[in-house]
């Protein structure tokens, strides 16, 4: 017997843009007509796919799923990543029923319970109990399903208390939890969720990936869409990038994950706490950190962030980060890397016998680390940072090509020629040449 | 490839769905599903308005009194011997539960387009929900005729009930599958062609005057009398005041062809409905 339980097969979804007009009825009965006779529609443009370049203004009809085909196996985790408009929450809007595919197939076997987005059907005036009871039934419960688990629901979300107020005098803390609890004990047999960890506060969070987590375990399969690159990493084994419609990966959500990241490299000088959280690897407690980036910029030597630079400029490091709590040894790095993560130059702060007489231990609050990449050093090529906080056995946090810069190499001579370009450091270095003695 | 998977599939998603694969026992399995949403309406329905059931019981009162000075008073319409007051009352209420239905299931794809959006349970689910609530209104109103009947009725008015009020039952199931096969034949449209949600307000109300409501069916000439059979709500009508009142015009015939007509209509209603649900999300 086959473990797999989705299994998609060719999937195309067409979309048409634009309005409907007055043209719709002609058309619809033009395409109607055709379909009674057996032909092509002559509205549809899967049968001309080849010809139709995404992105094509003048055709109104987009593909936002291509050719789409992968299987999901009992008890697997799997992420699907991708930019907005890849086609990611087309893809769940099939697996969920909620609109069917152009063409190709989607074979499930199990009951498919999605989260969307939580919180679906809610209705203000109705009490928790009531609403309980009601997006239970839209997820597919019945009414003695949910009454058996309704004090399992109500402990999870935390609002025993409020169980018989109208959900509008909720907080949205409140709201996002009591939703999020009736979901996740539907016990479907297979659950899709999109970006449900973007609410509720850190705490909530971690309750929320530790239950997914436990419904996989317990043998189910779950379908996770997020941004969240370290949600994505922490939960799935596996993930599919998918870019405009098509499948570019399936592989193990490590290498999918470094994939889309090297896809999506932030463009500015500057990367924001969100751009940051994003990107997030290491070894922490998402529950209950102590450190958190909160920008990290490149700086020229007026203080202006630049990602460009010539080699004779210094360019500033400057990170910004938040201390939770008193964190009595922290270590800093920054490496500068080349595209494929090969590490050219590092730095810590502690390389710095003073600096680390003043900032081996901070306590809570926010700080701003510079570190000065000196001029002179950088050859002419593009470069990419990434930075490390450390506290020693116990947190270490990371981004790994957070930002991109290009050094434009000046020269020390007036001879320069293309070799000298292709190098990561050109430093001027001591030479002597003397003649060898006779 | 096919022989050699033996695997069993609990669902299988493609682009097109059978005409006839209503798949009514998903309907039957999501039955808390449409209970719990008649709760919600009623209960949403009560905590917004102050004078709450009240105004069920004033909306028939007052259209009564104006259709009995209107067209009874005023125009002189016959009301084929029954109390003028009980007759109209009898066309108001039955109409009211008709055109509640039509209206508010017509519009099922449009108000409900941000949960359909997210979740997937039978769409089916919701027109019939409001078909259900609509009861409960219906059961005020007809309380309310029911009320005005025993009064004429002590007052020694010519009322002769018959024990065909058994089938009251049967007529209001006709008037929901009615009410709900055009709706949901409407909502379906709606998604594409927008321009039908004008026409169900008005529409509603030209068709009032096509069926024997402020009028009895005596009144029309013979040679007519087979346009008012194809409308299926002047069978309904007609039927209604013979059981309780005892006058009025009705042929089995009629009856026959209004039961025939609205079957074809919920059955159409439900294959338009069935193949709209699937893709609709991509027009709205």
């Amino acid at each position: 017997m086959s473990d797999v339980v989705i299994r998609a097969e060719n999937l195309y979804k067409e979309y048409r843009l634009g309005t409907i007009s007055h043209g719709t009825l002609y058309k619809d009965l033009q395409s109607w007509w055709a379909r009674m006779r057996g032909k092509e529609d002559p509205n549809s443009i899967i049968s001309t796919i080849a010809s139709s370049a995404p992105g094509d203004s003048k055709n109104p009809h987009f593909l936002a799923l291509r050719d789409v085909s992968f299987e999901v196996r009992r008890a697997e985790a799997l992420g699907i990543i991708g930019r907005n408009g890849a086609g990611k929450s087309t893809l769940l809007k099939i697996l969920s029923e909620v609109t069917s595919p152009t063409k190709g197939t989607v074979k499930i076997k199990g009951r498919v319970a999605s989260l969307l987005e939580v919180g679906t059907g809610f209705h203000p005036e109705l009490t928790g109990r009531e609403n309980i009871y009601l997006n239970g039934a839209i997820l597919g419960m019945t009414r003695k399903e949910i009454a058996r688990k309704l004090d399992e629901i109500v402990a999870f979300a935390g609002i025993e208390k409020f169980l018989d107020t109208p959900v509008k005098r909720y907080s949205s803390g409140m709201y996002v939890r009591l939703a999020f609890a009736v979901a996740a004990h539907l016990e479907p047999e297979i659950l899709i969720v999109d970006e449900v960890l973007a609410v509720g506060d850190a705490q909530f969070q971690k309750k929320c990936l530790g239950k997914m987590g436990e419904v996989a375990k317990g043998g189910r399969t779950v379908l996770f869409v997020s941004h969240n690159m370290a949600a994505i990493r922490n939960l799935c084994e596996r993930a599919i990038l998918l870019d405009r419609g098509e499948v570019l990966l399936n592989a193990k959500s490590e290498e999918a994950v470094s994939a889309y990241l090297d896809r999506n490299l932030l463009k500015g000088a500057k990367a924001s706490a969100e751009e940051i959280g994003e990107r997030l690897e290491g070894t922490f407690d998402p529950g209950n950190p102590f450190l958190r980036f909160v920008e990290i910029a490149l700086l020229d030597q007026s203080g202006t962030p630049r990602k460009a630079f010539s080699s004779d400029e210094d360019i500033t490091v400057s990170v910004s980060f938040e201390c939770l709590r008193k964190v009595p040894e922290l270590r800093l790095f920054v490496y500068v890397v080349d595209e494929n993560g090969v590490h050219i130059l590092g730095s810590q702060n502690l390389d710095d016998p003073a600096a680390m007489e003043r900032f081996t231990s901070v306590g809570a609050g926010t700080y701003s680390a510079t570190c000065v990449l000196p001029k002179n050093i950088f050859g002419g090529r593009t470069f990419f940072l990434s930075v490390h906080m450390i506290y020693p056995k116990v947190e270490h946090v990371f981004v790994n090509k957070i930002l991109e810069f290009e050094v434009k190499f000046k020269g020390w001579s007036k001879v320069h020629d293309g070799v000298h370009s292709l190098v990561f450091l050109n430093p001027q270095l001591q030479w002597s040449i003397q003649p060898l003695a006779a | 490839m096919e022989s050699m998977e033996k695997e069993h599939w609990t669902k299988v998603i493609g682009p097109h769905r059978g005409w006839l694969d209503i798949r009514l026992a998903e309907l039957w399995r999501y039955r808390d599903l449409i209970m719990l949403f008649v709760r919600r309406d009623f209960v949403a329905f009560y905590k917004q308005t102050i004078l709450g059931p009240l105004w069920f019981v004033l909306q028939p009162l007052f259209t009564t009194i104006v259709f009995t000075v209107v067209f009874g008073r005023i125009a002189h319409i016959p009301t084929d011997g029954m109390p003028q007051i009980l007759f109209y009352m009898a066309g108001v209420v039955i109409w009211n539960y008709f055109a509640d239905c039509l209206n508010k299931t017509s519009d099922t794809f449009a108000s409900n387009a941000n949960i359909f959006g997210k979740v997937y349970f039978p769409r089916l689910t919701v027109p019939v929900s409001i078909v259900i609530t609509n009861l409960m209104t219906f059961a005020i109103q007809f309380t309310l005729f029911l009320a005005f009947l025993a009064y004429f009725y002590l007052a020694g008015s010519d009322i002769r009930m018959s024990l065909w009020i058994l089938i009251t039952p049967l007529l209001l199931l006709q008037m929901a599958a009615l009410g709900l096969g055009l709706g949901i034949m409407i909502s379906s449209l709606t998604t594409r062609y927008r321009d039908l949600r004008y026409v169900v307000g008005f529409g509603v109300q030209l068709w009032m005057y096509a069926t024997p409501i402020v009028y009895p069916v005596s009144e029309i000439p013979d040679k007519w009398r087979w346009v008012f059979a194809l409308n299926p709500m002047s069978a309904i009508v007609e039927t209604a005041r013979y059981v309780f009142m005892g006058a009025g015009t009705i042929r089995a015939w009629q009856e026959v062809v209004s039961i025939g007509i609205t079957s074809i209509l919920l059955i159409s209603g439900m294959v338009m409905f069935n193949r709209v649900e699937k893709t609709f999300m991509d027009t709205v």
